[in-house]
């Protein structure tokens, strides 16, 4: 990972480590500290994720790792309302580490993906110019036709 | 959250609003580098109007510029089609806010 490809941050909670570890995977806790609305979590490797948000809609993800009651990440897009599956192109991947100091809980968030994001866009910026080519040059045989059509 | 644009974005908008540029960055973005020449025997624009059209991507950030010689090479960059700095430090922000919620949620609540 790049400096520009991750962020990370901590912080010290006084909980015991499972505690914090059914706050951040439970949908019913996750929906109130992370999205304002809601979320669903099937807690499993692959399972699907989503987190709504009141003035936000409805973010879909996936999740990546499940090792309780050390480490949970899961993918989720970028924007709301997307359906597709996440890709590296449309989503970034959050992973949380849990360790227990004394009673306390030290979770250490890294969310990263963000050069994969910045590929993502190049890769649709060329697909959209062939697109466009595409149609320039339909409409091109189109208006020859037309004109060869009327003389 | 979402990775957002930041003030430069209308900008930016304003410059990918325009279907000969993003003709244009899907160029470049395919040979990696191209001169206004080379780009304007790929499309039905003159050369002249291929270069007014670089100056508005390079003002908006979307491309660089190098010269080697006697030509302008252009390459695309992505950053302001992706995160910068500052987003990375509003994602940051925005976690720093997630995880103070959390932690008032894990110490003040029962068990």
């Amino acid at each position: 990972m790049t400096e520009t490809d991750s962020i990370t941050t901590d912080v010290l909670i006084h909980a015991p480590i499972e505690r914090v570890w059914t706050l951040v995977t439970s949908p019913e806790h996750l929906g109130r500290w992370f999205a304002d609305a809601g979320a669903e979590v099937d807690l499993r490797p692959g399972g699907a994720l989503s987190l709504t948000w009141g003035d936000h809609g409805t973010v879909r993800g996936r999740v990546e790792v499940v090792e309780p009651p050390r480490r949970f990440a899961f993918r989720w897009h970028t924007a709301p309302q997307v359906d597709d599956d996440p890709t590296p192109a449309n989503s970034t991947l959050a992973d949380f580490a849990f360790a227990a100091e004394g009673d306390s809980t030290r979770l250490v968030v890294t969310e990263s993906g963000f050069d994969g994001l910045a590929t993502g866009a190049q890769e649709r910026t060329a697909l959209l110019a062939d697109h466009t080519r595409g149609w320039q040059l339909e409409l091109a045989e189109l208006a020859a036709d037309a004109t060869a059509t009327r003389a | 959250m979402t990775a957002t644009l930041d003030d430069r974005a209308p900008v930016v908008f304003a410059a990918l609003a325009d279907r000969t540029r993003w003709s244009l960055l899907g160029m470049i973005a395919e040979r990696g580098e191209a001169t206004a020449t080379t780009l304007a025997l790929g499309l039905p624009v003159t050369r002249p109007a291929v270069i007014k059209h670089l100056t508005v991507l390079d003002e908006a950030g979307l491309v660089t510029r190098r010269r080697v010689g006697r030509e302008v090479r252009y390459r695309v960059d992505p950053e302001p089609l992706g995160a910068t700095g500052q987003q990375l430090a509003d994602v940051a922000a925005a976690w720093g806010t997630r995880l103070a919620a959390l932690k008032d949620l894990a110490e003040q609540e029962p068990a």
